[in-house]
């Protein structure tokens, strides 16, 4: 009988959608009990939302001071303690899954799964490597505890509408004092989030600098879409780096992505692979982003942006 | 703070187009170009960049694998590392037995701070340096764009999906680098002469002690699924058809 223990992520007021997504991983393991655990100063605004989550079967909170923001040293110690009553626990292939399950898995002493694109048994999974050049299924040691991040834009939200009961937890683990939360700076916009958007407009080192890159933003609005970039736009300071959609940067599948100006490294291809639509803008007709776009148009962006940003009202 | 461990791992050149092999037994590596991963020598540039500013003394670098990680090891000596040690196993190890090797290392060199990649670009697991401080029960400052030091604590900012977040660690500590830290520097030939010169000390994985995690078993790869190419439009006006036809604006 499988047990999941899914790992909340949430700025603690709000549940990040990526919790909703790691329940529709678990529920792939065949007749799993799923679990969600908050772990906050304050749980109960957090909690509230996980117990809506179908297929959620109990929301457990955690709330300790120390908890307040998350930190991965800190957080790890914690989940370990709960685990010994699950066969799986997962987290979000987000930031801040990938820092905290690895530091999990190893003091449970197992290997992490990485990216969870399917399940195909309880110990077997699917996975992407090399930037997505090969998926490779992988199979867990028999009788270990399966620790995993599973691949966000490999599953849509599970749906709401449930009502799972909420417990509340002690833990005593002790937790460390040598790793302290300074502060976090956001590029604080009202523009949709990256992960969550429906529509993504992004931009290359095409646009040649951070005034210019006002057109992307322009059309964007335009289409209520969030911002995305390549690594180049970002390594040259047009973008902040929270925008960067790839191999290293963040994996998205929106219904609609739009690549203006983007050559289409693997590196980045990778980051777009799940997304509904792809289109291409791009100067250069023999650009690699063109081979997996579904509408392309050849031409000069600083001419095209503005006429479709136009056209469009 | 004296030494600082950086792990070098070979992998396939990122500039290489993988093929997974027609039998599903793995990907094509025979006569593929080989590389260190790409964020180890942006941990290895920040490391040097550390002990240029005189706030370290040593850099070692580390790599496990086969004999022929000895090449990326050179090169590392040629950016500039005093020292190299090849931890020698027959193929790669996974992020825990890797973990554990880099933590008896420590042991053995009394290190002050690992810096390592935020992930290998083969595997891309993105986890030997979590499991690393686990085991070690050090701080961990992954994600790295920003380090910067102040007697026994490090600041480090990290790229994360909302932005940037500030930690304070305390020292011994492991760091993993993300692509903005800095921007490695070119091995010039001289170096690579003089880096023949310098120790790498070679030590087989069965002298170490270590225990070999519980391995993941690969069991079959295969292509991802492909992307279809669809239409060209000729204009503005065609994009916009297109993107109402499908219901998209
Ligand atoms: C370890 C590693 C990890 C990486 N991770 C990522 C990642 O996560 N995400 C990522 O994006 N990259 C990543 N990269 C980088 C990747 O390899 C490419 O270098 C990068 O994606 C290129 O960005 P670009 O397409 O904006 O720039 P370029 O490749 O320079 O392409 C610019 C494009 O703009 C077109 N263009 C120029 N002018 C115009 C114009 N006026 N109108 C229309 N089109 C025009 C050109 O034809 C060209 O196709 C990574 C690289 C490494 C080594
Ligand atoms: N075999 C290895 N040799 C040297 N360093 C390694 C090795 N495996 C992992 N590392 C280090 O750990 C980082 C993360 O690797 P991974 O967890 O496999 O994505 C790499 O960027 C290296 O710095």
């Amino acid at each position: 009988m499988s047990k999941v223990l899914v790992i909340a992520e949430h700025n603690g007021a709000a549940l990040n959608p990526s919790t909703a997504k790691c329940v529709a991983c678990a529920k792939q393991v065949e007749g799993a009990e799923i679990d969600v655990v908050v772990f906050a100063a304050s749980a109960s605004a957090v909690a509230a939302e996980a117990a809506q989550i179908s297929g959620v079967g109990r929301v457990l909170t955690v709330e300790r001071e120390e908890n307040d923001p998350a930190i991965a040293a800190l957080l790890a110690p914690q989940i370990a303690a709960l685990a010994s009553s699950y066969s799986h626990v997962f987290g979000p292939s987000t930031a801040f899954g990938k820092d905290v399950m690895p530091r999990v898995a190893a003091l449970l002493g197992v290997n992490q799964i990485s990216d969870i694109m399917s399940v195909e048994g309880p110990q077997r999974f699917k996975r992407p490597i090399y930037a997505g050049n090969a998926i490779v299924t992988v199979e867990a040691p028999a009788d270990s505890v399966v620790v995993a991040t599973v691949r966000t834009a490999s599953y849509p939200a599970a749906d709401g509408g449930n009502s799972a009961t909420i417990e509340n937890t002690n833990i005593d683990a002790e937790l460390p004092t040598h790793t302290r939360f300074i502060e976090v700076q956001t590029g604080q916009s009202d523009r949709p989030d990256l992960q969550a958007a429906a529509k993504v407009v992004s931009g290359g080192r095409a646009l040649g600098s951070e005034e210019k890159f006002a057109l992307i933003y322009k059309l964007a609005d335009k289409l209520g879409a969030a911002i995305g970039s390549s690594r180049a736009a970002v390594d040259a300071g047009y973008v902040p780096p929270e925008t960067q959609v790839g191999q290293t940067g963040q994996i998205i599948a929106p219904d609609l992505y739009i690549a203006i100006g983007i050559s289409g490294a693997i590196q980045h291809i990778t980051g777009i692979k799940d997304a509904g639509t792809i289109v291409a803008i791009n100067k250069d007709e023999e650009a690699p982003i063109f081979e997996v776009s579904d509408i392309g148009l050849v031409g000069d962006l600083f001419s095209i942006v503005p006429e479709l940003t136009d056209a469009l009202d | 703070m004296e030494k600082i461990l950086v792990g070098l791992k070979r992998v396939v050149d990122y500039n290489v187009r993988v093929q997974v092999k027609s039998d599903g037994s793995g990907v094509e590596t025979d006569g593929v170009k080989m590389s260190i991963n790409p964020f180890d020598e942006i941990a290895l540039e920040e490391a040097l960049r550390i002990k240029e500013r005189g706030e370290a003394s040593e850099v070692i670098v580390l790599s496990i694998g086969t004999a022929d990680s000895q090449q990326q090891l050179r090169t590392g000596l040629a950016m500039g590392a005093d020292r190299a040690i090849l931890v020698q196993t027959d193929e790669s190890a996974d992020p825990l037995t890797a973990a554990r090797i880099f933590k008896a290392i420590i042991e053995r060199e009394n290190v002050d701070l690992v810096i390592l990649g935020k992930q290998a670009i083969d595997d891309d697991n993105s986890q030997t340096g979590q499991m690393l401080a686990a085991v070690w029960g050090r701080p961990q400052a992954t994600f790295a764009s920003a380090v910067s030091f102040d007697g026994n604590t490090a600041r480090v900012t990290r790229e994360v999906d909302i932005g940037l977040e500030t930690i304070e660690i305390d020292l011994p500590a492991v760091i993993t680098v993300d692509l903005r830290l800095n921007e490695p520097r070119y091995v010039k030939l001289p170096d690579i002469m003089k880096a023949k010169k310098k120790p790498l000390d070679q030590i087989p994985f069965a002298d170490l002690g270590v225990e070999a995690a519980p391995r993941t078993k690969e069991i079959k790869f295969e292509p991802p699924e492909s992307r279809q190419r669809g239409i060209m439009v000729e204009d503005v006006a065609g994009l916009v058809t297109a993107l109402k036809d499908k219901g998209l604006v």
